[in-house]
């Protein structure tokens, strides 16, 4: 039985879809969750260095790299809706930077709890703390731009040029960082210890999948309420229950 | 070396973003289905998305 | 707005020659024409250049080391902050009269016209700002192999900066919040260049040769002048729609 994926590059077909699907990782994100920090909490022991500081790399580097990973996904997204002008692609695209943007401000703010007691400050121009500032301020500018234009099909395309151009400037972006970091640092600045046990290794697996469960749930819910707004003028979305819900009560 | 604030502080944030997202994102449904109820047209009045079409 | 000496829209619409240094050397001519009687608006943004270099050691400090070790990032950062006051005329001017419109009609690839505009960008801002750097170093306490590997270092990286940039001018045409808008979404891009532009000086200082990093700076260039005409004649096509 063959299943024509193009069936659902429709925001019309693809709004149950979704809708089906947000609980179940919704769902999935609370149980990974729930065993990622036991393994955190339970399981995984003492730092012999940082005591139990440490512990804030369960949702650190899981945040991380979601931010990194949902930028890539983004751009992805872009291409498809410069390449193909699908509505549906534009729309997933738009749907995912403000909870990339929020992993990245997440990883950020985990980033700067955890070097305040191992570090002794709060920032420290770290190579890779600095990458994700920067990162921050792409997401920023995608945003920003979204809301600057009205038309979304122009939004779509010029977000899309922009997401592009940022994917291929992160590496060199964060190559060019590191190198400024290092020239300046004697030794690199590490946040891990020298070799991390397995259960802690583990943990933060765990919760990068947690946190990859919830970044999809997320932006599916954020992705409905975006079809809603752009596609309000279509029958279909006349019909449906909670439009007819909102229709029947006051105003 | 304990910390403890360090860690309620990072693990509490996340959460208080957590929730503000999903709140923040339910909003934003909400408002959506308002404004496509009030500015819809009767249904059938208009042909909508066909499934076909992207 | 078409004078006696500018090269007009219908002369690129009858145009013969073909071939993307055909329309590389039209905007180019144009653009160049177009500066040369705003040159006051070109003096201005220099002036700014040079003020906002001034303004830091009044901020800081004049003691020599402080500013010779301070003196390659604020030039380069006033330098980013130059480019950035510049950019909004490369496309916005053309595009507030309609003639961007018949540029992108004419039959010249749209890249090979961006290319021009850009190239007349850097001649007109740019460059100045690398010639100005050997002399506004010294306010610096910069001198010897320091100043050329500044100098060097902005004469391969302003072009990048150009390039950048006209992505981002493309993409905000028209946009409310222009300026700041586009300054948050090029100086990221910028920073790579930042880096190894200022940190080839500070190579340099520290004994380490600055071979690596203006290396880097050419390989970055040479990306730049691949791949942005191609983004930002798309960007152009998207605001143009």
């Amino acid at each position: 039985m063959a299943f024509n994926w193009f069936k659902l590059s429709s925001p019309a077909s693809f709004y149950p879809v979704a809708g089906a699907l947000i609980p179940w990782f919704a769902i999935g994100a609370a149980i990974l969750a729930a065993i990622g920090l036991w393994l955190g909490f339970g399981v995984a022991p003492t730092d012999f260095q940082q005591g139990e500081v440490y512990r804030i790399i369960f949702i650190h580097v899981p945040s991380a790299w979601l931010s990194m990973f949902l930028y890539v996904v983004m751009a992805f997204w872009g291409a498809l809706a410069l390449g193909f002008g699908t509505r549906l692609s534009g729309m997933m695209a738009q749907a995912i930077a403000p909870t990339g943007a929020l992993m990245t401000f997440i990883a950020l703010w985990t980033g700067s709890l955890w070097g305040r007691p191992t570090w002794g400050t709060y920032w420290a121009w770290d190579a890779r703390m600095t990458s994700e500032l920067i990162l921050l301020f792409l997401y920023l500018g995608i945003i920003a731009l979204r809301q600057a234009i009205g038309d979304p099909r122009r939004a779509d395309r010029a977000c899309a040029v922009l997401s592009i151009v940022g994917v291929v400037n992160i590496p060199i972006i964060y190559f060019s960082v590191k190198w400024w970091n290092t020239l300046h640092q004697g030794a690199s600045v590490k946040l891990t210890g020298s070799s991390m046990e397995t259960t802690m290794l583990a943990g933060m697996l765990v919760m990068s999948f947690a946190f990859w469960f919830y970044s999809i749930a997320a932006v599916l819910a954020r992705l409905r309420a975006i079809v809603l707004e752009r596609e309000r003028d279509a029958a279909w979305v006349a019909g449906l229950p909670e439009v007819r819900a909102a229709a029947g009560g006051p105003g | 070396m304990n910390h403890w604030h360090f860690i309620l502080g990072a693990y509490g944030v996340t959460l208080l973003v957590v929730v503000v997202e999903v709140l923040a994102v339910r909003a934003r449904r909400r408002a959506a289905a308002r404004t496509a109820a009030a500015s819809a047209p009767a249904p059938g009045a208009r042909p909508g998305t066909s499934v076909r079409g992207a | 707005m078409g004078g006696e000496a500018l090269p007009t829209v219908a002369a690129a619409t009858h145009a013969t020659g073909d071939g993307a240094i055909a329309g590389v050397r039209w905007a180019l001519a144009r653009d160049l024409k177009l500066a040369f009687r705003s040159r006051a608006e070109l003096g201005v943004q220099l002036l700014f250049y040079v003020i906002v270099v001034t303004l830091f050691p009044l901020a800081t400090t004049p003691e020599r080391n402080l500013l010779s070790t301070m003196g390659p990032g604020v030039l380069w950062v006033a330098a980013l902050l130059a480019s950035l006051l510049s950019l909004p005329r490369l496309f916005a001017t053309d595009h507030a009269d309609g003639t961007l419109e018949q540029i992108a009609l004419s039959p010249y690839a749209l890249e090979a016209l961006v290319s021009g505009k850009i190239l007349a960008h850097w001649l007109t801002t740019g460059l100045p700002v690398v010639l100005l750097a050997p002399l506004l170093g010294q306010q610096y306490y910069m001198e010897g192999e320091s100043l050329t590997v500044l100098t060097t270092g902005l004469l391969i990286g302003t072009p990048i900066l150009s390039l950048l940039g006209a992505i981002g001018a493309a993409l905000t045409l028209g946009l409310r919040g222009g300026g700041g808008l586009l300054a948050l979404l090029i100086l990221p891009l910028y920073v790579p260049v930042l880096i190894f532009g200022a940190g080839a000086v500070d190579a340099v200082r520290a004994g380490l040769g600055a071979t690596a990093n203006l290396s880097l700076l050419g390989a970055g260039l040479a990306l730049a002048v691949v791949g942005a005409p191609f983004a930002a004649a798309a960007a152009v096509r998207i605001a143009l729609d």
